[in-house]
């Protein structure tokens, strides 16, 4: 292969990489937007957090990576529940930029809470031996594997649920409707929080591979990766998991060829220049039905 | 007793002398305390912030109160307004050749800033609610970016050596200018059109409000005074950088918006300035000179485990009391109601005679 085939193979794989992580992120956006038609927008920091939990298992418990994994997960599952029950269900009935503004303040506050125990950024020691193939002039490392494979099984895993589970289909049912859904017998509270918890573990397992491959962690890192996973969900077309994830992998591409072709430090302005862009173009995103307002 | 209060202060607040009489005896303070040196040179600051978050609530209130949208975009605007008017009393009039301009600069500040404020407010013709707020946010994030790359004005690293220029007179004048500026806007057919929208954008199109218009209006007021806050902010601080005004400064404006209460003017200013002073008592050195009457035994553990961590403490207080806000007292202080001195006699006649003014809460902000 040529020199320059080969660098582009190389960005490509360094893309997927990105885009895997911000597609988990995502997943949670927009299936809390899909039952609740709300932004969660503490949930960049849930991500967060996993990363730091994802180091305190590392460096405290000395665990190793999949036990990490799985502890992160769930302690970020229950930490998603707790927000709902705690700051989101009360205002279910409020106005709808009640809860946009509650969940500003859950999310500054988690960043200021982390902050408090770890004022400067953090190390994460190397949880994945780090092996390197070479393909043909692409190398692809074992961490490298590892996030795409997890991701993508999680994705799959979730789309199972989703489309071939009751608790999915009581999602999809409470998306449909939320008056007469409860009165068949469809559990909202629980499948909510089901949500809730779902969206939040996979944002922990996000927090962990990211923790991992860009290691050096610090309390406000969920802000801006966030934003990113959030902009790849409208994209996709937010309520929209298929959507979610195909946002997602444009984003990573768009942001890794931004950065190959200009300096870094144009990477934000490109990719918010773009939402806005689409925003105005095609508010619904690619895969979202445009929603008919009724006089 | 108690009644006979009450009737002289109704009688007090619907006189149409008392708030020309305030205005009046704040402008003689503000020019008494920095020529007589009445108080340190700390609380003078905390006053003047407090002025600059008068202005920033009241103006975002504007937009996200009455007229019911939720703009994230306000430090953007304050970054426009510090930049252009810095850029301009550093390169353009500088102080020492002409004092006198620094007025100018600020205002251009404004004025640039509400240029950008027609950026946002053309989307928001055909976008509301949730994606509006991620407009608002792009615009935000857009500004701060952009800021970071051009070089000649410091890239990231920002702008020092911003002369001082920032007053306690100066800060009061553009205040209570601003302020009655907003609160007559507020109380024209075009505030009336704000509100329509908030209550339903096409039924107040169908009842022959002009729309467009009224949102082009509110958002480049709004987006002028946040400029006009930002020139002064960055006259004070004498350093200014892209990261002064991100995410976090626009999440301190809400706080000030939601705790004072929606859709009032007076809420605004009470939550503004509630605001700077709870940031500034809340210092542990503050915290520390206030309970330092405390015998040793009981000050001593205070401090080694409370108050030295005040620091670290308030940053998770503020939002924590932003969560608690919403969920226990969603109306703020003020939500919906104001000042007697600030309603017009016409509607307070109007409303004297009908039941008081209950606020339609359903429905609000709500992109159907």
């Amino acid at each position: 292969m040529s020199e320059v085939s080969i660098y582009w193979l190389q960005q490509v794989l360094n893309a997927l990489q990105l885009s895997s992580i911000y597609a988990l992120i995502a997943l949670g956006y927009s299936m809390v937007y899909g039952i609740l038609t709300m932004i969660n927008f503490a949930h960049g920091d849930v991500f967060m957090v996993g990363a730091f939990l994802c180091f305190l298992a590392a460096t405290l418990l000395d665990l190793p990576f999949v036990p990490t994994l799985l502890l992160t997960m769930t302690g970020a599952a229950l930490l998603g529940v707790l927000i709902e029950r705690l700051a989101y269900k009360p205002l279910r009935n409020a106005p709808r930029v009640s809860a946009i503004i509650t969940a500003l303040g859950v999310g500054l506050f988690l960043e200021n809470l982390t902050l408090a125990f770890y004022p400067y950024p953090q190390n994460v020691p190397t949880l994945i031996e780090n092996i390197n193939w070479d393909l043909g002039g692409v190398s692809l490392s074992s961490l490298q594997l590892i996030i795409i494979s997890l991701s993508l099984t999680l994705m799959l895993v979730l789309d199972y649920v989703v489309q071939r589970t009751p608790v999915g289909m009581a999602m999809r049912a409470i998306s449909w409707d939320k008056t007469y859904v409860p009165l068949m017998g469809v559990p909202v509270d629980l499948i909510i929080s089901i949500t809730f918890a779902i969206g939040a573990a996979l944002a922990g397992a996000a927090g962990t591979m990211y923790a991992l491959a860009y290691p050096v962690i610090d309390p406000y890192m969920g802000i801006m990766v966030g934003w990113k996973a959030f902009i790849a969900a409208v994209v996709g077309g937010i309520g929209n998991m298929r959507g979610a994830m195909i946002g997602a992998f444009i984003l990573g591409g768009v942001e890794i060829m931004v950065v190959a072709v200009l300096p870094s430090t144009y990477r934000d302005l490109v990719v918010f220049s773009l939402l806005l862009a689409l925003i105005v173009i095609r508010p619904h995103g690619i895969l979202g039905q445009p929603r008919v307002q009724k006089v | 007793m108690r009644a006979t209060l009450g009737v002289f202060w109704d009688r007090l607040m619907e006189q149409r002398w008392l708030l020309p009489l305030l205005v009046a005896v704040g402008l003689a303070l503000a020019f008494a305390i920095p020529q007589f040196r009445l108080v340190n040179n700390y609380v003078q600051l905390v006053m003047i912030l407090a002025g600059i978050n008068i202005i920033l609530a009241t103006s975002l209130n504007l937009v996200n109160g009455y007229m019911g949208e939720f703009s994230l975009a306000h430090a953007g605007f304050m970054a426009v307004g510090a930049y252009t008017s810095v850029l301009l009393t550093l390169h353009v009039f500088p102080v020492a050749a002409y004092p006198g301009l620094f007025h100018l600069s600020v205002l251009a500040g404004g004025l640039v800033s509400a240029l950008l404020g027609l950026l946002v407010a053309i989307p928001s013709f055909k976008v509301r609610g949730d994606y509006l707020a991620i407009i608002t946010l792009a615009f935000l994030m857009i500004v701060k970016s952009a800021l970071e790359n051009i070089d000649v004005i410091g890239g990231p690293r920002g702008i020092s050596g911003i002369p001082r220029l920032t007053t306690l007179p100066l800060v009061f004048c553009w205040t209570v200018a601003l302020v009655w500026l907003l609160r007559n806007f507020v109380y024209s057919s075009f505030g009336r059109g704000v509100l329509a929208i908030r209550e339903d954008e096409i039924a107040s199109e169908l009842m022959s409000v002009d729309t467009k218009r009224v949102k082009v209006l509110a958002f480049m007021l709004s987006a002028f005074c946040a400029g006009i806050a930002g020139a002064l902010f960055a006259h004070l601080l004498q350093f200014i950088s892209p990261r002064v005004f991100d995410i976090v400064k626009t999440t301190e404006i809400l706080i000030m918006v939601y705790l004072g209460g929606i859709a009032s003017i007076g809420g605004s200013i009470i939550g503004a300035t509630l605001y700077t002073i709870l940031l500034e008592v809340l210092r542990p050195s503050t915290v520390a000179g206030l309970l330092s009457w405390l015998p040793a035994v009981v000050f001593d553990p205070l401090n080694e485990h409370f108050i030295r961590h005040l620091g670290v403490l308030r940053m998770i207080i503020m939002p924590l009391l932003l969560v608690l806000v919403m969920l226990y007292w969603p109306r703020g202080i003020m939500g919906m109601r104001d000042f007697r001195g600030f309603i017009p006699l016409r509607d307070r006649l109007a409303h004297r005679a009908a039941t008081p003014r209950g606020p339609t809460r359903n429905g609000t902000a709500d992109s159907h």
